[in-house]
């Protein structure tokens, strides 16, 4: 079964545990500005939301790469950069529709979310529940869930 | 090591800045932060010096655990000596600005002399450099921040600055990052006005990497976070409803200080408290409260975000304050509202929004507006004096008082600087609620004793954050205690304000304290630090540190005479007039003494040359 990582932002309180454990993981260190899942923070809505890569299944970033650098990881269906092959041209940062690949000038490469090689750190991270990990074919479960006791979990009036 | 390692250095009359390494000699005896801050200042301050003079310094001090996974740490302090009290001035705030600093790759600033001209300074990871504030002076917090992401075309820079309030002068203008977060308390932005200093912009990519053994620091935090969500007040109770969720509990003790500590309970503590700000208005059918929100780093998430009545005669065409906001938090509303007597929650958040936008503390202004309002109805001031009627309860007199003060207008002038200074020009110094000229917060020393004593021995004046024995006294965290009794509370208190002393230097918020003990920040601090930061450790330089600002303070000319309540909170005329601590004052005289003594201080209240060579000082 594949996962993928889904993001509810009504949950998101904005604590950056996240983009910290992110960058932990790939770098060892505590750092936002190294995380590939960033939170914005709509102030004028008080609004948080956490965005990163949704793992295309026809990818823009590896179909645009001139030198073949970005792979499908089978097992758990991640675009992967492979750092040894990637020349830092950036065309996959022009290519991607949203903006979730891109350029690293410490290391003349490109980074992307990669799943963690099937056990995302941001997830295991998340105090809220608004980011979790979950059966890629059934993302909507909660929210059917939700509308199921609503509509027919009701006392019955017999 | 968790520490960067690295100090700046900023005279601001050479208009120099230099990197230095942090002394870990100290670093490891007094943490980082309050502690680390504090110990830089009184070895390179004179305990005299005036606060608002080039001879006074401000630090800005992040801690060992600030920029890192351990919850809440987001935390930076600001220290300084204080224009408001004369005390050591030590105010901590959340938001992202102290994360920021800390992954610039420095433990602290330092600022020294005073500019010649506006300016900010400048910090991109090494680089960091005073700029010319010429077009930021004279705006506010908010477009002070908006201003410096546009111009530097980085929306992600952070930004910890002051409005016109600290300009001005005001005593207890606030240091603000963020928008709404605010190193609030005691007068720290004056004096970063006094310097010329508008703002600090950072940009920080370096991270926190240093961590001694990231395996079990993780470990450690990881089980340090589901204590916070287990936890009824940290993983509930704070996130629904934020601190706001005191007012009914407080005021049902019968410890909510209404009308400048006139009467001890308030009939419209129900209009301003936690389930207001989440019932739908009246008015529009929408409610105040919009969201709750964290600081870096926080799995509590107590922060409110909130959204005022469009169509509220405050905010009438101001667009400014209509969309979402930084929402009251409990001290604010206690001070904006119970202090006044003005259950308009509206009103309350307007006055809130105004704070945080010029940057002044809400407490030591709204109780300076309540001793203006008994000093109204005592016929000692006037309207024509103020400005306006200025009876208790009215939210006009909040609104335009709240005005006059921020932008420094007629009578607002005087209420800025603080309620022990204005009641003692009119000749009522006795109305003043506060101890060493600071204001008390939102819990009444008379019907809960020992928060009576922490106000009294608080380091930097009246204030709840330096020993929050209600935790104890009212929530039974870690064991209940009857707030009506004053036995056992010197020793309650010091124990409270140790430990505090630790928290607040290890980058952490206070806040994790309803959940969690030093048994909980002991194995992060491990996890992290090159240093055996035992529970007994960390109690040891918690109390280390709290002799030190005494000491401090001492030096300044504060003696056993300053560790005192207005007599309205320690006399029988004075007594609580309702609740369950009816006829109840605060046993301070009989306190004092058991306090000093468990302190291992003198019957003068200087630590004793016993005390000081066990703590090392």
């Amino acid at each position: 079964m594949q996962k993928m990582l889904h993001i509810n932002a009504d949950k998101c309180t904005g604590c950056m545990q996240c983009e910290m454990a992110c960058a932990f993981e790939n770098y060892g260190t505590f750092a936002t500005a190294k995380s590939r899942i960033k939170v914005f923070d709509f102030h004028h809505t008080g609004k948080k939301v956490p965005y990163t890569c949704t793992q295309c299944d026809e990818a823009w970033c590896l179909h645009a790469c001139p030198v073949e650098a970005i792979h499908v990881d089978k097992a758990t269906g991640a675009k992967v950069v492979n750092e040894s092959t990637c020349v830092g041209c950036k065309v996959c940062t022009i290519a991607c529709p949203f903006g979730t690949i891109n350029y690293v000038q410490e290391t003349g490469k490109v980074q992307k979310c990669d799943l963690c090689g099937g056990a995302p750190a941001c997830a295991d991270a998340c105090p809220t529940g608004a980011i979790t990990f979950i059966d890629a074919n059934w993302t909507g479960l909660g929210k059917m869930a939700q509308w199921a006791d609503k509509l027919g979990n009701q006392p019955s009036a017999t | 090591m968790s520490w960067a390692g690295k100090i700046l250095r900023v005279n601001l009359t050479a208009g120099t800045v230099k990197s230095e390494p942090l002394n870990m000699e100290w670093a490891r005896d007094y943490i980082g932060s309050r502690g680390l801050g504090t110990k830089y200042l009184v070895e390179e301050v004179a305990a005299t010096v005036d606060p608002l003079s080039p001879d006074n310094k401000i630090i800005w001090a992040t801690g060992p655990l600030t920029g890192t996974m351990a919850s809440t740490g987001g935390r930076y302090t600001v220290i300084t000596k204080g224009p408001l009290t004369g005390a050591i001035a030590c105010s901590n705030s959340g938001g992202y600005w102290g994360a920021e600093f800390k992954m610039a790759g420095w433990d602290m600033v330092i600022f020294e002399g005073k500019s010649p001209k506006p300016v900010y300074l400048y910090v991109n990871d090494d680089v960091a450099e005073l700029r010319d504030a010429a077009h930021l002076w004279g705006k506010s917090v908010w477009e002070t921040e908006g201003l410096l992401k546009s111009s530097l075309q980085d929306p992600l820079t952070r930004v910890s600055s002051i409005g016109k309030a600290g300009e001005n002068g005001v005593l207890f203008a606030a240091v603000v990052n963020d928008l709404h977060r605010a190193a609030g308390r005691s007068g720290v932005g004056a004096v970063m006005g006094s310097k010329n200093l508008k703002a600090i912009a950072v940009r920080g990519t370096k991270g926190v990497g240093n961590i001694r053994d990231p395996k079990a620091f993780m470990a450690a935090v990881k089980t340090a976070k589901k204590v916070l969500a287990d936890n009824g007040v940290t993983g509930t109770g704070l996130p629904a409803m934020g601190t706001q969720v005191l007012m009914s509990v407080i005021n049902e003790v019968g410890a909510l200080p209404t009308r400048n500590h006139r009467d001890n309970q308030f009939e419209g503590a129900k209009d301003i408290g936690a389930e207001a700000m989440a019932t739908p208005r009246k008015t529009d059918g929408k409610k105040q409260l919009v969201t709750n929100q964290a600081c870096f780093g926080c799995t509590i998430a107590c922060g409110r975000i909130s959204k005022m009545d469009e169509n509220h005669f405050t905010i009438v065409n101001k667009p400014q304050y209509r969309g979402a906001n930084g929402g009251l938090e409990y001290e604010a509303a206690w001070a904006l509202g119970a202090a006044n007597g003005v259950n308009d929650l509206e009103a309350l958040q307007y006055a809130n929004l105004l704070c945080n936008e010029e940057g002044i503390d809400p407490i030591t202004f709204g109780a300076t507006v309540g001793a203006v309002m008994e000093l109204y109805e005592m016929g000692v001031l006037t309207k024509e004096q103020i400005g306006i009627d200025a009876k208790f309860g009215s939210a006009q007199t909040l609104a335009f008082l709240a005005e006059e003060t921020i932008y420094g207008r007629g009578f607002g002038k005087e209420i800025g600087q603080g309620s022990k200074r204005l009641t003692a020009k009119y000749g009522h110094p006795e109305l003043s609620m506060s101890s060493k000229g600071q204001e008390f917060p939102a819990y009444d020393g008379r019907a809960i004793q020992g928060i009576g004593l922490a106000y009294a021995t608080s380091n930097r004046g009246g204030c709840h954050l330096r020993g929050y024995t209600i935790a104890s006294e009212v929530l039974g965290i870690p064991v209940k205690t009857d707030p009506l009794e004053s036995e056992g509370k010197p020793e309650l208190v010091k124990a409270f304000q140790d430990a505090t002393a630790a928290f607040d230097s290890s980058g952490l918020c206070i806040f994790t304290t309803f959940a969690w003990g030093l048994q909980d920040l002991s194995p992060q601090m491990q996890g992290a630090c090159d240093a055996d930061y035992t529970i007994e450790e960390l109690a040891k330089i918690g109390e280390r540190i709290w002799n030190m600002e005494r000491e401090f303070n001492n030096r300044a000319g504060f003696t056993n005479k300053d560790d005192s309540l207005p007599a309205r909170l320690t006399s029988v005329e004075g007594a609580c007039k309702t609740g369950p601590a009816k006829g109840k004052f605060n046993e301070l005289a009989t306190m004092l003494p058991k306090y000093y003594a468990a302190r291992g201080w003198d019957p003068e209240g200087r630590p004793t040359a016993a005390t000081k060579a066990r703590l090392g000082l």
